[in-house]
């Protein structure tokens, strides 16, 4: 995802002046190079200077420029997050927060560099479109997208290595609306992020009919409509998320099938828990424990698994 | 009243800046006068940094507003300063000055993007450096040239963000970049001296910092003047200015109480009769 952002930011800045870079000392990825060797001056390093990178990126943006500030995630998005709010989201203006390695992408790094709280924080901002592509295609789909945008955009990016999961999907990446990747019956997978690759994998592996899955890649504004659409569709519904339950995706989709009064679908969430975790290795290795795996979902979707997640 | 468009060059020595003295004790009344139809104000802090908001306003930039000149007030709650002057040059609408913070009002007490005249929303202390930083930038990259002024309190120093603009733009090379600290040695809670002595002296850290730095009375307009207008290419400008809280009004100044707060009756007229002009027969 990293390098697609990349290729994205450069093809971007070929098509327009406008585009500017604004990093906090992080080795940007080889493919920035290309961009770097093309627009020298259209990069900003500020150091270890989150704050300022987000001010900067403020100032930059009123001067007509369209930023894209660029760190690991929980430094993009917790450090600065009052200059998040006041220059970013209440003057409304148009520069694209780059959160990389969100979620549990750094798993062999500590608590201090989880990003799972992010998407509930950044939702509660007015004024930002919270955005979590499932794998480089939409990255690079948002990366185009945040230029038809006015105000500002927190983009939840993994970090590298992400397959592609949407070059069959039957439906394109649109701004603001779910996207199905894969049409199946009865039972819905609905998430964000390179988490939802797990989803075709517990497909495979369920022995039942194949799911739906579905993209939410752009969690605010959230497609409301497709949500109960998919509510009614189906009579069950997993929500995925490598994200806690607060503020999350679960909660949302919970609040409106009560709104709707889908009772008749079941819903089952996947989403970590309410702490820190202080266990090290891969992703798998962190998230298994807590209940998401392959093999927890594929039950899900067998419906061997109906605790009430 | 000076029609928008009207500003004289920004020379040191021109009639704008002769006429400094009187305009600023003109805003001044002004501020008192609005100040006794809103239930309170920040009349001390806005008198702080009178004169050097004028003197930038009016004196330093190419135009108050809209000009290639930019201006931020970082320290939000002087936002009666810098509203005064946008309304004498007709810029903000009299009429909204008079009914700020009020109910169905759309100026407030802290300036906010959108307010006529207004390009940065502050209130929070620390955000105006490194947006201003950015507006250099940007600048640049759009081969547009123009300074950027910013003025700061002696408090908001405090604020690791600052430090972190202080940092970085003499790093960057950013030289458009002007600061003016209204340096008046207090903050909410008593004066800095005894809360934070280790900000003091202010002029040393900004210098160590990378900054061309000078210590001017912030009350003075001729030496504001001077200061603002000794900006080179090779560095960004901190400007310390050594001002009082409530200057003017002999019973606000040095008087924190007078932060947030609007004089009675009696009080503004006491006040009203210490910033008449000398030429007019005092009340």
């Amino acid at each position: 995802m990293r390098d697609a952002l990349a290729r994205a930011i450069t093809e971007a800045a070929r098509q327009r002046s406008d585009v500017v870079l604004v990093v906090a000392d992080i080795s940007p990825a080889a493919a920035l190079k290309t961009f770097l060797d093309e627009n020298p001056t259209r990069i900003v390093d500020v150091g270890v200077s989150e704050q300022a990178m987000i001010g900067m990126a403020a100032g930059l943006a009123m001067t007509g420029l369209r930023p894209f500030t660029y760190t690991i995630a929980p430094f993009a998005l917790y450090r600065p997050l009052e200059q998040i709010r006041v220059d970013l989201a209440y003057q409304d203006l148009p520069v694209v927060v780059v959160g990389v390695g969100a979620g549990l992408s750094y798993s062999a790094l500590g608590a201090t560099h989880h990003t799972i709280e992010d998407v509930a924080i950044a939702s509660a901002i007015p004024n930002i479109t919270v955005v979590a592509p499932c794998d480089p295609a939409e990255t690079q789909a948002a990366v185009d997208a945040s230029f038809g945008l006015t105000g500002p955009m927190y983009l939840r990016l993994g970090k590298s290595g992400e397959p592609d999961l949407t070059v069959d999907a039957p439906e394109p990446f649109v701004l603001g609306r779910i996207r199905c990747l894969a049409q199946g019956s009865g039972t819905a997978v609905i998430g964000y992020g390179p988490l939802l690759d797990m989803a075709f994998q517990a497909a495979d592996l369920a022995s039942a009919p194949r799911p739906s899955i579905y993209s939410a890649h752009t969690i605010k504004p959230l497609d409301v409509e497709r949500v109960d659409r998919i509510l009614r569709d189906y009579d069950h519904v997993i929500v995925l998320e490598e994200h806690v339950e607060n503020g999350g995706l679960g909660m949302r989709v919970r609040a409106r099938a009560q709104q709707v009064g889908a009772s008749d679908t079941a819903i089952t969430a996947f989403h970590l828990p309410d702490r820190f975790l202080h266990t090290y290795g891969s992703k798998d290795d962190l998230i298994g424990p807590e209940g998401i795996s392959v093999e927890e979902l594929a039950a899900a979707i067998r419906r061997d698994v109906r605790h009430g997640r | 009243m000076t029609p928008p468009g009207s500003q004289m060059q920004p020379t040191v020595g021109t009639p704008r800046l002769h006429q400094s003295a009187a305009r600023c004790r003109r805003h001044r009344r002004r501020i008192l006068e609005v100040s006794q139809k809103v239930d309170a104000l920040h009349v001390a802090p806005a008198f702080s940094c009178m004169e050097i908001v004028d003197t930038i306003m009016n004196v330093a930039m190419d135009a108050p507003f809209g000009g290639q000149d930019a201006f931020i007030l970082s320290k939000g709650h002087g936002a009666m300063a810098q509203y005064v002057v946008l309304e004498e040059a007709g810029i903000l609408d009299p009429a909204s000055v008079d009914r700020i913070s009020q109910s169905g009002s759309s100026v407030g007490g802290h300036p906010d993007r959108g307010v006529p005249g207004v390009i940065a929303s502050t209130g929070s202390l620390g955000h105006g450096l490194p947006i201003a930083l950015g507006i250099a930038r940007g600048n640049r990259e759009r081969g547009v040239t123009g300074r950027v002024f910013v003025v700061m309190s002696d408090g908001e120093l405090m604020e690791g963000s600052v430090w972190e603009a202080l940092l970085l733009g003499p790093s960057l090379g950013i030289s458009e970049v002007t600061i003016v600290i209204d340096h008046n040695g207090s903050i909410s809670r008593g004066e800095i001296v005894n809360v934070q002595p280790n900000l003091l002296p202010v002029a040393p850290k900004l210098a160590a910092f990378g900054w061309d730095t000078r210590e001017v009375d912030g009350h003075d307009p001729m030496a504001l003047a001077a200061a603002l207008a000794s900006q080179t290419a090779s560095a960004p400008l901190a400007i310390v200015a050594a001002t009082v809280k409530g200057k003017g009004v002999s019973y606000m100044e040095h008087q924190p109480i007078w932060a947030y707060r609007s004089p009675s009756a009696a009080e503004f007229a006491q006040a009203m009769s210490e910033l008449a002009d000398p030429d007019v027969p005092r009340a």
